[in-house]
């Protein structure tokens, strides 16, 4: 009876309109599953066994990506209370923890947020461990470098948010570093040299508190309201889409140069 | 479909033997109108050009509006009171939160500090029983002439330009900054004498 149910299933219009393969029972099917779905095609269609060894990825890389997905799904129902005004900003993220059942949202993208810093650190030291970074795979070496730093980007623009005294002035903090930005950053080496004194304005900078890096990244000589839609636009909206768009290039080229890398005389072993 | 529709079929067909029927095609007619090819690669580099012209100026209109053209910030001159408003000996802490300086009074005059610290730019707080600046996030501690001693706190605290406005208050400009590791402290406009 089950497999009359299952043929069933399986023989109908909508089954074999989405589904183009059969069981995964032979090799062509597995690689063809892999191949027609738009998602799972970014990953290569055979894997070498040791490249599951706990030991020799530490899934760093695979946990990292769980945990971007864990922040997208938290990070989409706290934007449903959140809003980032100076006037409801810090009531609402209380209210995120009185107002709704259980009140763990926000812990769960805090703590997760924490330990996607952790695991992308660690991938990077077991990519460099093991030697990964070598051709042909220097440019992902790249890509993961730029997904790093949009990592700690993150991390950074979502500090604000709470909007409390601790949010504000590390973010004080931290900006200030833009001050020292060369050429573009008012108190950066450079910076005097790209005063061009033109129009009789010899004693007016072109980069000055109010027109460089900083205030791009604020929206304002400091750290104000401004700053805090600003850094809720990047941290919401800008950054995840540009993680996403890396981590999707950085998956196909995981593919494209072969699969992880692997102890050479491992390499060529089927699963 | 109409018959026009369909695809058209070979004009000819050879049966063995017989010789190919070799229609000459008539001469292409040459219009002078028609665009040469010269003229076309003109017309593309020209269109090219336009293009980034436009992409580059979209560029700079991107970056541009970055920097809005208004600011909703206090006011960087402001008129703080008369200066018998002052009591001598004491730190004005009102003026802190809203427009970042301390005003001071003492024996010869008035300055006004920057209520930046000089370490990472968080905010001290006047401590009156201490008699001190002490800076919350690392501990640089300041004295009320605004020199650091304690605390990773590199250089003094700096002032602001400080002078009287023509209706007699004092009027403090945050445009013009005065370091005391620069010497510019003993400026006339670093310090209001009365
Ligand atoms: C958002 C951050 C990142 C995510 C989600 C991510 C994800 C992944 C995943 C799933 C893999 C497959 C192998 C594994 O799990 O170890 C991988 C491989 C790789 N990653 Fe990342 N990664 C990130 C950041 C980085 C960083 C910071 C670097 C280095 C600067 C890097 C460089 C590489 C390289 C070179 C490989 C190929 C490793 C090999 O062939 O053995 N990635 N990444
Ligand atoms: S910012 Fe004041 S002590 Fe570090």
């Amino acid at each position: 009876m089950w497999s009359n149910i299952s043929k069933y299933v399986t023989d109908s219009q909508v089954w074999k309109s989405i589904i183009r393969h059969g069981y995964p029972d032979t090799r062509r099917n597995r690689v063809l599953i892999i191949l027609s779905n738009v998602f799972l095609h970014l990953h290569p269609t055979k894997v070498p066994s040791h490249s599951l060894k706990l030991s020799y990825t530490w899934c760093m890389g695979g946990l990292t990506f769980f945990l971007f997905l864990v922040e997208t799904l938290t990070g989409v129902l706290l934007m449903f209370y959140y809003r980032p005004v100076g006037e409801y900003a810090y009531n609402d993220i209380l209210a995120l923890r009185e107002h709704v059942p259980l009140g763990i949202m926000r812990e769960l993208h805090r703590w997760a947020a924490h330990a996607m810093v952790i695991t992308v650190w660690l991938h990077m030291l077991r990519v460099f461990l093991t030697g990964s970074y070598k051709p042909p795979r220097e440019f992902n070496w790249g890509i993961g470098v730029v997904l790093l730093t949009l990592t700690l980007l993150l991390s950074f623009t979502g500090y604000l948010l709470p909007w409390d005294q601790l949010a504000i002035w590390a973010i004080t903090v931290g900006s200030n570093m833009a001050r020292a930005t060369p050429f573009v950053g008012h108190e950066g080496p450079g910076s005097k040299l790209l005063n061009p004194g033109l129009f009789g304005m010899e004693d007016v900078p072109l980069i000055h508190a109010t027109d460089d890096a900083r205030f791009v990244l604020l929206g304002g000589p400091f750290v104000g309201e401004a700053t805090l839609l600003r850094f809720y636009v990047l941290h919401c909206v800008f950054i995840p889409l540009a993680a996403a768009t890396l981590m999707a290039a950085h998956f196909w080229r995981v593919r494209k140069d072969g699969g992880i890398s692997a102890p050479t005389d491992e390499f060529s072993k089927p699963l | 479909m109409t018959e026009q529709n369909q695809p058209s079929k070979p004009a000819t067909t050879l049966t063995p033997g017989e010789s190919p029927v070799v229609a000459t095609a008539p001469a292409p007619k040459v219009d002078a109108e028609a665009p040469s090819r010269r003229g076309f690669f003109k017309w593309l580099v020209g269109a090219w050009a336009a293009f980034l012209a436009g992409v580059g100026m979209m560029k700079i209109l991107t970056v541009r509006f970055l920097y809005p053209n208004v600011l909703f910030i206090p006011p960087t001159s402001v008129k703080v009171g008369l200066p018998e408003e002052f009591q001598v000996g004491l730190v004005d802490v009102r003026f802190k939160d809203k427009f970042g300086f301390w005003i001071v009074r003492n024996e010869e005059g008035f300055y006004a500090l920057s209520t930046v610290c000089t370490h990472l730019g968080c905010q001290p707080n006047w401590l009156e029983a201490e008699q001190k600046y002490k800076c919350p996030c690392h501990g640089s501690g300041f004295y009320v002439t605004g020199v650091n001693f304690e605390g990773p706190a590199p250089r003094p605290l700096e002032r602001y330009r400080i002078v009287l406005a023509e209706d007699g208050q004092i009027l403090v400009d945050k445009s013009k900054k005065f370091q005391h590791e620069l010497g510019q402290w003993s400026d006339p406009e670093a310090f209001l004498r009365v």
